[in-house]
């Protein structure tokens, strides 16, 4: 009798576990709708690793998304600022950039188009017309180093009012004069108040070394998604149409397009 | 059919049709497991994600080992310490003349998927533990065991690498529950807390949990060595399972099937 029982008991435990596992993954399906719907799914779900890696990456952008939308970067006093910054290594400049350099940047330009109701080029005098920001945060590499800097630049926002962004659009994807060197950011990361078109750095101009003349500060998020020598800004309310459709260079090249980890 | 030749039919047949009177034949399939279903799930699922979690560490790690302590550090600031082995980056002056190969890009994806999924199954056992008693009964040590009596013998048997005995095999020695207490109690959630404390996006929602530990560079340096105990648990508590009877242990942690080695299952 009780090797009865004990089979029935089994029986139903298979049930409740196969009931289980069926609402598990029912619910695993409607989250992943929902996360859909909402733009919570990081367009790297997919990526160069076959996909394997999406459930972290969502998970991770998605919850970032929930609880950092408007959160703002910890800044920090000026006694904290590192001397000297730590410079990373850039790629040797182009011949387009040591042009512009000789002329000590005035040709510089930013060109803004995309989904924008007034496709716009902007030179440096223009950015630094508009309201001057500055921000004391930390720079943090991947790597594991880090420093502190005083940044002053023009919000991003700023410009994007300027240009017009149209309802429909998700994304500004940002490119470097330096070749297939670009990113992108979801709309909330670029309507975020620290999110800088950045062209000074502790009072001074900022150094070519830093991304000089201009370059994206976002530091909500890790030193390569902070492009420097920037020149141009697409909006967009899809992916796809960029490079692999995977949302970055950096993405292309193996790594995480959301960056705030 | 005897009850011994029912058992024998059983087991070797292991048909669907009812053996009546039988009653031996159900020990090993109604008595309590040595572990619970769920113990034993995310047990393994622990041990795949941490090993994905200590590659991926140490693989980043390697692209800087220097360490700092307080909110910065970087190759123009003086280092807490450093791992004497060559860097993946170049940048990094090791003064070593050669470079690791640089992995940090699965390495970091790697690392957050492993985290997550130990996190919410780590998060299911806590909560099944917490209903079923499982830290009440099963790691919380007995008043009795606490007294330094019992506490120097059962130091002194471990020391003795004295093999458990049959109660023991069955249960948690006072060491066992103290040590299991201190790494998902204390350990687990401070690798975690010290792990999110590096990022620039949860800290900007939550600055205390980087604050407190006293900076960004804190918190990695931290996360380090509370990862390295981490990694010293492990070592032990395969050490300890390898004394204690490998098989035994490992069918325990795999069927929740009790037993020795040698010996017939138990009830």
């Amino acid at each position: 009798m009780s090797e009865l029982s004990g089979r029935r008991l089994s029986r139903r435990k298979l049930i409740t576990t196969g009931l289980a596992a069926t609402a598990g993954v029912s619910a695993l399906g409607v989250a992943a709708e929902l996360a859909q719907k909402y733009g919570l799914i990081p367009p790297d779900h997919s990526g160069v690793y076959g996909g394997f890696y999406g459930l972290g990456e969502t998970l991770t952008y998605a919850s970032q998304r929930l609880l950092t939308r408007h959160s703002l970067a910890r800044e920090f006093s000026r006694s904290q600022i590192s001397k000297p910054p730590f410079a990373n290594e850039i790629e040797p400049l182009t011949d387009e950039f040591k042009r512009l350099q000789a002329g000590k940047f005035a040709d510089w330009r930013l060109s803004v188009n995309g989904m924008v109701a007034r496709p716009a080029s902007f030179s440096l005098d223009q950015l630094k017309s508009y309201p001057s920001h500055t921000q004391i945060t930390m720079l943090q590499c991947e790597e594991g180093w880090s420093y502190i800097a005083e940044w002053n630049g023009v919000p991003l926002s700023q410009v994007l009012d300027v240009v017009g962004v149209l309802p429909q659009a998700r994304y500004v994807v940002y490119f470097s004069i330096e070749p297939d060197t670009w990113e992108s950011i979801d709309m909330s990361d670029a309507l975020h108040p620290q999110t800088f078109l950045t062209y000074g750095m502790n009072g001074n101009d900022l150094p070519v070394g830093h991304g000089g003349p201009l370059r994206l500060r976002l530091p909500r998020q890790l030193g390569y998604k902070n492009v420097k020598f920037i020149t141009h800004l697409t909006v967009t309310d899809n992916l796809k149409g960029f490079g692999k459709g995977l949302g970055s260079a950096s993405t292309e090249a193996g790594y995480a397009w959301y960056a705030g980890i | 059919m005897s009850d011994v030749r029912a058992t024998w039919y059983h087991s070797r047949v292991g048909d669907s049709v009812c053996i009546p009177s039988a009653a031996s034949v159900v020990s090993t399939t109604t008595a309590t497991p040595r572990h619970s279903a769920l113990v034993r799930v995310t047990h393994w699922i622990t041990t795949v994600c941490f090993f994905a979690l200590l590659v991926s560490g140490v693989e980043i790690v390697i692209s800087h080992p220097r360490f700092y302590w307080g909110e910065t550090g970087n190759d123009l600031t003086p280092t807490l310490f450093k791992i004497p082995i060559p860097a993946s980056r170049r940048l990094v002056p090791t003064g070593y003349g050669y470079l690791l190969p640089d992995q940090n890009g699965w390495s970091r994806y790697l690392h957050f998927e492993a985290a997550w999924i130990v996190m919410l199954s780590g998060l299911l056992y806590l909560i099944s533990g917490l209903f079923t008693g499982h830290f009440r009964k099963n790691l919380l040590p007995d008043g009795a065991d606490l007294s330094w009596r019992a506490f120097s013998t059962s130091i002194a048997s471990r020391l003795r690498f004295k093999k458990p005995n049959e109660e023991e095999a069955l249960s948690y020695n006072v060491l066992q529950r103290l040590t299991y207490l201190f790494v998902i109690f204390v350990l687990f959630p401070l690798v975690i807390w010290t792990g999110l404390a590096m990022s620039p996006a949860f800290v900007s929602a939550v600055p205390a949990a980087v604050n407190v530990l006293g900076g960004q560079q804190s918190a990695r340096t931290l996360h380090f060595f509370v990862s390295l105990a981490l990694v010293l648990f492990l070592l032990v508590h395969i050490v300890m399972v390898w004394l204690a009877g490998f098989k035994s242990r490992m069918r325990a942690m795999i069927t929740g099937r009790a037993g020795t080695d040698t010996g017939m299952e138990r009830k």
